[in-house]
């Protein structure tokens, strides 16, 4: 038993360093899965996020606390790598490499879609939210928020003070979409004319959800992936932008 | 070096933040408005300047690419830290939300498109 109890002792220690190998263990088996049994089809992120919850779940059934898979004390360190802090920094960095020029070239009509795609999905997700009996300003944001994409609305959720439930089912709403996205794109794609880069665009900018985009287009059409991706790029940005500020300040105003 | 690049991401969202959190002080709500959305802003107004003026160094491009690359782990990480428990007691909410506000978007895609001009498809590719 003293084996167990050293290892155990150093995973702890190591908090972070464990989340890495762990969260690289787990990518891995996701993707090897996609590959394996879905042809690709069912992108690896989003297996993987989908295992992430699943754990979580795992994780407060068995420990009882609010931070899933993190209550357990090997697993400490995903609540850190998880956290606000590695997210958003994670999410900026994905904003680099999207070139101005490209973007104004496809001025106003994706700007509009991006915009466009943030209000239609955030309203859907309200009106879910009033429906299911919510009445506080900041939960139904929150969960409209979250029906963008699973990052707005965790970021909204923390920036108003949400309870953790709602930002988890903000995270859920957000996930169900991703998923949608990537395995029901190649199916859509010929209904909705997504053939070509100004639609590509459109549709990034509609959809937001960079994994579910980016899985989507790339099982309709390889060529599509850019230009989809760059507007989804911004989707998230304008998301966390105008969520916790204006859509909220209108919310607030509707409810009281 | 590599730490310029992480240092320019540093930078990027601490002054996205700090205004951020100045916003939200000037418009009375106690939350930070829109930090990460003006720090993304910047980061892509900063590197286009650079690409002009003074090109920034494969390996500091990395620094940043690195963490874009760590985008997806991190936000499994955030799920696994969830408190999902408590979400599933009520569970329709999310399926109905997120399929919601994905029939719509869809929906909408073709509406834009033809506001936005007609354009030419890609040539089909060779059938393999």
């Amino acid at each position: 038993m003293i084996l167990i109890d050293v290892l155990e002792n150093v995973l702890v220690k190591n908090g972070i360093v464990t989340a890495f190998l762990f969260v690289g263990l787990l990518v891995w088996l996701s993707y090897w899965f996609s590959g394996k049994f879905t042809q690709g089809r069912l992108h690896g992120s989003a297996i993987a996020i989908t295992l992430g919850l699943v754990l979580a779940y795992v994780g407060g059934y068995f420990t009882g606390g609010s931070k899933g898979l993190a209550d357990f004390p090997i697993f400490a360190g995903v609540a850190v790598l998880g956290g606000a802090m590695f997210r958003d920094f994670a999410i900026v960095a994905t904003a680099f490499g999207a070139d101005l020029q490209t973007i104004k070239k496809a001025d106003f009509i994706g700007a509009m879609s991006v915009i466009l795609g943030v209000v239609i999905s955030f309203i859907v997700g309200a009106l879910v939210a009033v429906a299911f009996g919510y009445n506080d300003a900041a939960s139904i944001t929150t969960i409209g928020a979250g029906a963008a994409t699973y990052i707005v609305g965790p970021v909204t959720g923390t920036a108003l003070g949400a309870s953790s439930d709602v930002i988890a089912l903000s995270v859920a709403a957000g996930l169900i979409k991703s998923v949608l996205v990537m395995v029901g794109t190649p199916a859509v794609a010929p209904l909705i004319g997504l053939n070509n880069p100004q639609s590509a665009m459109i549709y990034g900018g509609l959809m937001g959800t960079t994994s579910g985009v980016a899985g989507g287009l790339a099982a309709t059409d390889p060529r599509l992936v850019p230009y989809g991706a760059m507007t989804a790029t911004f989707y998230t940005g304008v998301g966390c932008l105008l969520a916790p500020s204006l859509l909220f300040f209108i919310v607030r105003f509707i409810v009281s | 070096m590599v730490v310029y690049g992480v240092a320019l991401l540093s930078f990027c969202l601490l002054l996205g933040n700090y205004l951020g959190e100045l916003l939200g002080v000037v418009i009375g709500v106690k939350a930070n408005v829109g930090g990460v959305g003006i720090a993304m802003l910047l980061l892509i107004i900063l590197s286009n300047l650079s690409a002009k003026k003074f090109r920034l160094k494969p390996l500091t491009e990395s620094g940043i690419g690195f963490w874009s690359a760590m985008y997806i782990p991190i936000v499994v990480a955030m799920a696994a830290k969830q408190n999902v428990i408590a979400a599933v007691s009520s569970g329709w909410l999310a399926v109905i939300a997120g399929v919601g506000a994905v029939l719509v978007s869809f929906a909408m895609v073709p509406i834009l498109s033809r506001m936005g001009g007609e354009s030419e498809p890609f040539p089909n590719e060779d059938e393999s």
